[in-house]
């Protein structure tokens, strides 16, 4: 009982040490180290992939653990990548606009600069002003603070309200997608003031980094998602294991016996949605700089729903789980969508794999249900010790 | 003996169907005692009402020396003031081990912050000792309690009410399912918890409640019938024909 964390969560020293051998690896054979192997798109896709698993696991600590399908978690992330969208693509238009004025005869006043950035970023909803939710636009630790405010504070009052009402089962599910939908819609308005359906974009260009090439721009980005991953799973790892687990486990089986136990339900629920809400904010940010445009799509309810079927193939209540779900998913989905898997010819019928590919998604969901009930996690568990043996 | 629980003048009802009938009810501590009656009687309806699950209509439900009101408080809220439940069917955490049951129940802060960060303070590895020693169940501390049998099942549930060191303890049917010997375990453990706390024992067999030896309260139709010593009851006329003589 007084061995540490780490000796009694083997799974958090073996995931460290296989995703720093993965980190050295890509970047190994990135191409800012000088080889080939995994061009700089591909080295996007790769770090893109692990925001993807820090959110996943997000989910599963929700579901998996605490029993919460929660089917507005990518809203969270996305949010957190709206927020840091708006910083990037201020600074980055200020710059270009302060470049160009500079070199009429009379220096520009700070006036005609905004005046300027803004008709630039929003001429395309026919606007030219900046809307007050662009207040802190210029400054990247208000933008880097709301990523994960913003989202931590949502979660805070749409659980509080749910939680407290007693709404569990289906109809949390519903209603976490009712908030989805309701702000992705937001999101789709001109009038909200973040470009309506155009979104924000240019997000690879890193304002005062011009001068890095976009090879070793992306390796940063990876390994800042590593990092992200990583302390993301000793985060989740210390917050499920011992006596907060148990209590967070036991809601998920027997929500009414916990309550006769003394505890109060909402709160620990509360606890868990408002954290894994701020760590999705924080995987969005890392995530939409590497893939350089996000819009209200992104937000829409069907990613959510891909989270939750992410975690189910890769096996809930398991964080390795939702990492191996989250990253196999969504390279297979890259890889048969992005046109570089062989198209089958059957002679009367072409299966192109662009088409086909949500059937086989959706094969493969059945099939991991029906034979796979623990997921391709649990494929782990024929290999370890039982959990009674350990002591 | 001080009064720890009172349960005065109340109703309840479920779409017009009068669970409970101007019930009155007075626990003192300690106690042992016995609440019989047919089913839909109210015995399940009244451990609602006390813990919390269920709202009175009307009544009220005065707890401890400071006479607070359970009325109004949530079912976590009571289970602090010292009230453990123990239910029909066994309900353990079947995905957890023995000692995480334990654990769960031992009495600590419930709070989620407490939780998180007082970790050291939470294991108490003599106390969930001292529990295990008292179900029998030591030697299946680290086994998952999904693989013990009914009877343990029952056994590490009453040794979760143990954990939780409540004033007062609600036992639905606790003898439901198990051997003759284990029968008298459990007789002999609740006789002994009574000692220093309230039990309430909810049970249909008269063997079982032979055997408690205590003050029985006789339900009918979400009202009291009878009260007193089992000889007592028994000779009651009323009781007799609602219960006894079926």
């Amino acid at each position: 009982m007084q061995r540490t964390f780490m000796a009694r969560n083997p799974s958090v020293m073996w995931f460290l040490l296989a995703l720093a051998a993965f980190t050295v690896m890509v970047t190994l054979l990135s191409e800012a180290t000088g080889s080939t192997v995994i061009s700089t798109s591909f080295l996007k896709t790769l770090g893109k992939t692990l925001c993807l698993c820090l959110v996943a696991m997000a989910m599963d600590v929700v579901w998996g653990y605490c029993g919460i399908l929660s089917l507005g978690h990518f809203a969270f992330f996305g949010i957190g990548g709206y927020a840091i969208g708006m910083w990037l693509m201020y600074e980055r238009t200020r710059d270009i606009v302060v470049a160009s004025l500079s070199n009429g005869v009379i220096p520009p006043t700070p006036d005609e600069i905004t005046t300027a950035v803004g008709s630039q970023i929003f001429g395309v909803v026919g606007s030219s002003d900046f809307p007050a939710i662009w207040a802190f636009s210029h400054s990247l630790p208000l933008q880097l603070l709301a990523a994960v405010l913003v989202p931590g504070l949502l979660a805070l009052v749409f659980g509080w309200l749910a939680f407290r009402s007693r709404v569990t089962g289906v109809y949390l599910s519903i209603l976490t997608q009712a908030m989805t939908l309701a702000l992705a819609l937001y999101f789709f308005q001109n009038d909200t003031g973040l470009r309506g359906n155009n979104g924000l974009s240019g997000l690879q260009n890193i304002p005062g980094l011009d001068a890095v090439p976009q090879d070793t721009l992306s390796l940063w980005f990876f390994w800042a998602s590593a990092v992200a991953l990583g302390l993301g799973y000793v985060l989740f790892a210390w917050i499920i294991s011992g006596k907060f687990g148990s209590v967070v486990r036991a809601v998920r089986d027997n929500e009414t016996r916990v309550r006769f136990l003394g505890y109060h339900v909402e709160s620990y629920k509360l606890f868990i949605f408002t954290v894994t809400a701020m760590v999705a904010g924080v995987a969005g940010v890392l995530y939409y700089p590497q893939a350089g445009i996000i819009n209200p799509a992104e937000i829409a309810p069907i990613a959510s729903i891909y989270l939750a079927v992410w975690v189910a193939i890769g096996g809930r209540g398991r964080l390795y789980g939702a990492v191996i779900g989250a990253a196999v998913v969504s390279l297979m989905s890259s890889w048969f969508t992005g046109g570089s898997a062989p198209n089958i010819n059957l002679g009367f019928y072409e299966i192109k794999w662009t088409d086909w590919w949500l059937v086989l998604l959706g094969l493969t969901f059945v099939i991991v249900t029906l034979f796979l009930p623990k997921g391709i996690g649990g494929l782990f568990d024929l290999r370890l010790p039982k959990k009674g043996d350990q002591s | 003996m001080n009064t720890l629980l009172e349960v005065s003048g109340v109703s309840v009802s479920f779409d017009g169907f009068k669970a409970i009938n101007n019930l009155s009810i007075q626990i003192a501590e300690p106690e042992l005692r016995a609440v019989i009656g047919p089913n839909g009687a109210g015995k399940t309806t009244f451990m609602d009402i006390v813990t919390g699950k269920t709202k009175p209509d009307e009544g009220r439900v005065v707890w401890g020396e400071k006479s607070i009101s359970l009325i109004g408080m949530n079912e976590s809220q009571i289970a602090q003031q010292g009230i453990g439940r123990k239910f029909q069917k066994p309900t353990v955490f079947e995905a957890q081990t023995v000692r995480e049951n334990i654990v769960l129940a031992l009495k600590n802060p419930r709070g989620p912050l407490d939780v998180l960060f007082r970790r050291g303070a939470n294991d108490q590895e003599d106390r969930v000792r001292a529990i295990s020693d008292e179900i029998g169940l030591t030697e299946a501390l680290d086994q998952t309690s999904g693989a013990l049998s009914h009877g343990q099942k029952q056994w590490l549930e009453i040794g979760m009410l143990l954990a939780q060191d409540p004033r007062l303890l609600l036992v639905d049917e606790p003898a439901a399912g198990m051997t003759p010997s284990e029968r008298e375990h459990t007789t002999a453990l609740l006789v002994r918890a009574a000692k220093t706390r309230a039990v309430v024992v909810v049970e249909h067999d008269m063997e079982f409640i032979q055997r408690l030896n205590c003050k029985v309260t006789v339900l009918h139709q979400g009202s009291m019938l009878a009260e007193g010593s089992l000889d007592h009851v028994t000779q009651n006329q009323d009781v007799i024909d609602v219960y006894l003589g079926r």
